[in-house]
């Protein structure tokens, strides 16, 4: 009996109801870019390298936005808008002359991609972090610590918008042609359907959805040039966990991981806690290769 | 049986020399040229191309999946790295011997690569090439936080060994010999890579790029095909990585960061996939274009905005690569 209790007590409840919230609120910026990166990869068969510097960049122009204007919401939106366009031209430059071409080109394209927009950032901001001051400073008491309710509206605001990006797949005229799109390619296209558009209209969707993430994030630890990289393997191992182009699974995938890596930095470093995901990653490759949250294949 | 026509010997050029004579005669005139290279070149230059051949072994080791298998591997960096952790830690703790050296990193090499081998060979395509990523990254964590064995961000620093040949010769190494010695490691592994995708089981290999469920259907064991194909990109990367880290003295995280992997298939792109040669040719540019820029437009200027775009350039307009124009006749 004593060890019993002795092992409960060994247990930081508290702890762990902290990282908790924590490992929500991480998971749903997460499975925002997720979702993009899916939605890219389902519908156009891009597996987006470059979607980490988009998140990324959309920070940065948050970052510059606020500082002029000082408002954050409108820093929001207009980086989102921004890097909309951004990633339609993006995708008209370097994407639209390898439709066609094996798929595999189309990682080298956006990896090319990625490595530009990462080293323009480093040259033109520069190595040292950028912040932006959190829009609501009132924070909550959680057992010992003051528990910014900012995280708590990240948490909800990317949930609001996931849910308003499916609303939008589901009844909007643009979001059944993507749908239309991603369920056969050349029917859709003797449909009447303008294909092409769709590809720039998912992939500028896509990165607004990844620069509204990136702003969202900013206020948390700050922006910097080599945060994407860390992001996009994050959001690459949501997508296999989850299933490729599946976005239930892939939402559902990163707030698991997030929980995980959230549970693990308790005891380990945190830089050590990414290994949780790897793992994660690694055992859903042997024994549930086409994903773990979808349904088991035939 | 008839001949066919790829039995004939077929004159290449009105000389009537024979495709393997001209093959021959360009191989020794490029390694003329290499060998007398460093006793013309300033000592920068020489350290230079020594490095530009590493990093060619490097990328023609992951030609053989990339060019002959048709699996994209954007984790190079890991086998690479643990060849240069693996010598660097075998020149620490044990004796400070070559040979030791080669063999630990080679071990280390091997481990990995069996480790990566099995897990993302069950995969194809784009889902092969995020796993080998992944894969990469984990021992990038582990090297960098394990901070007791492989020193953490500072890596491994020690002394180079003597360029040893058991009766024959033991020297230090100059610049020279050791951009000689590694001639001879890249010259013979080139030589033994392009003898591989020759033989019956290179064009297996080549048979899974161009069809991989017809050359299941014929009856040939692919997985196992891709697990040794991996293991023997991972195992001449692992070299490069003992070069690289015997030339420089050094091992660092940074080189099992991702970035080197990707560097790899740059260079592979750039040259020319599925012709060997070409990622050392395109090794060879990039590192001279980079070279280039950072002295016209100085340091800070990084170097990789106008490389990137190139490289997308040459991902849009010339898929070949710089050699492509020569694959078929290089593989013959």
């Amino acid at each position: 009996m004593d060890a019993v209790s002795q092992f409960f007590h060994a247990i930081p409840f508290d702890l762990i109801l902290i990282q908790t919230i924590n490992g929500i609120v991480t998971g749903m910026i997460l499975a925002l870019i997720a979702s993009g990166l899916t939605l890219i990869f389902g519908i156009m068969d891009v597996v987006n390298f470059a979607h980490g510097e988009l998140f990324m960049l959309g920070a940065y122009v948050g970052v510059v936005i606020v500082a002029t204007t000082g408002s954050f919401w409108l820093g929001l939106i207009a980086s989102a808008l921004i890097m909309a366009i951004f990633g339609a031209a993006l995708q008209i430059i370097t994407l639209r002359p390898l439709v066609g071409r094996d798929p595999l080109n189309t990682i080298l394209a956006t990896f090319g991609a990625s490595l530009v927009l990462q080293n323009y950032a480093l040259w033109q901001f520069g190595p040292v972090s950028r912040k932006i001051p959190e829009p609501i400073s009132s924070r909550f008491t959680l057992f010992y610590l003051q528990y910014p309710w900012y995280r708590i509206v990240i948490a909800l605001l990317s949930a609001a918008i996931i849910g308003g990006f499916w609303l939008f797949l589901k009844y909007s005229k643009f979001g059944i042609w993507i749908r239309a799109t991603a369920q056969d390619r050349v029917m859709a296209q003797a449909m009447g359907i303008p294909v092409p558009l769709v590809y720039t209209g998912v992939f500028a969707l896509g990165s607004a959805m990844a620069a509204a993430s990136g702003v969202l994030f900013a206020p948390t630890t700050g922006v910097d040039h080599s945060m994407g990289l860390d992001w996009v393997l994050k959001a690459f191992i949501v997508v296999v966990v989850g299933g490729m182009g599946n976005l239930g699974g892939s939402i559902l995938a990163a707030i698991f991981i997030s929980l995980l890596e959230a549970y693990a930095a308790i005891w380990l470093d945190p830089s050590q806690a990414v290994i949780v995901s790897f793992v994660v990653l690694i055992l859903t490759l042997l024994f549930r290769p086409t994903g773990l949250f979808v349904a088991t294949p035939k | 049986m008839t001949a066919t026509p790829l039995d004939k010997p077929m004159p290449l050029s009105k000389v009537g020399l024979s495709h393997t004579a001209i093959f021959w005669i360009g191989f020794c005139v490029v390694m003329v040229i290499l060998i007398a290279a460093p006793l013309v070149l300033p000592e920068f230059w020489r350290r230079f191309l020594t490095e530009v051949l590493i990093w060619g072994l490097l990328a023609m080791s992951s030609d053989l999946l990339i060019g002959y298998t048709g699996m994209v591997s954007f984790g190079h960096s890991a086998f690479f790295g643990l060849g240069m952790y693996g010598a660097s830690g075998a020149l620490i703790a044990f004796s400070p011997n070559l040979w030791l050296a080669i063999l630990f990193g080679l071990t280390g090499a091997a481990c990995t690569a069996l480790f990566v081998a099995y897990f993302s060979t069950r995969l194809r395509d784009i889902y092969f090439a995020i796993t080998t990523l992944i894969f990469s990254q984990i021992f990038y964590v582990i090297i960098f936080t394990w901070t007791r064995v492989t020193g953490g961000e500072n890596g491994l620093i020690f002394n180079r060994p003597h360029l040893w040949i058991p009766f024959i010769y033991d020297a230090r190494f100059t610049s020279t010999t050791m951009h000689w010695f590694v001639l001879v490691v890249v010259a013979g592994s080139y030589l033994i890579l392009r003898r591989i995708t020759q033989s019956p089981f290179g064009m297996v290999l080549q048979s899974i790029r161009e069809n991989e469920p017809r050359t299941r259907a014929i009856g040939y064991p692919v997985a196992q095909y891709k697990m040794v194909s991996v293991m023997l990109s991972g195992l001449f990367a692992g070299l490069a990585g003992v070069l690289y880290a015997v030339q420089n003295e050094f091992a660092a995280p940074n080189f099992v960061f991702f970035l080197t992997s990707g560097e790899t298939v740059i260079y592979n792109v750039m040259g020319g996939i599925g012709t060997l040669v070409g990622p050392i040719v395109g090794a060879g540019f990039f590192q001279l274009m980079r070279e280039l820029l950072s002295r016209f437009l100085g340091d800070q200027f990084p170097y990789l905005i106008p490389l990137g775009i190139v490289f997308i350039a040459m991902i849009i307009f010339l898929p070949q690569g710089l050699l492509g124009f020569a694959r078929r006749w290089l593989n013959r």
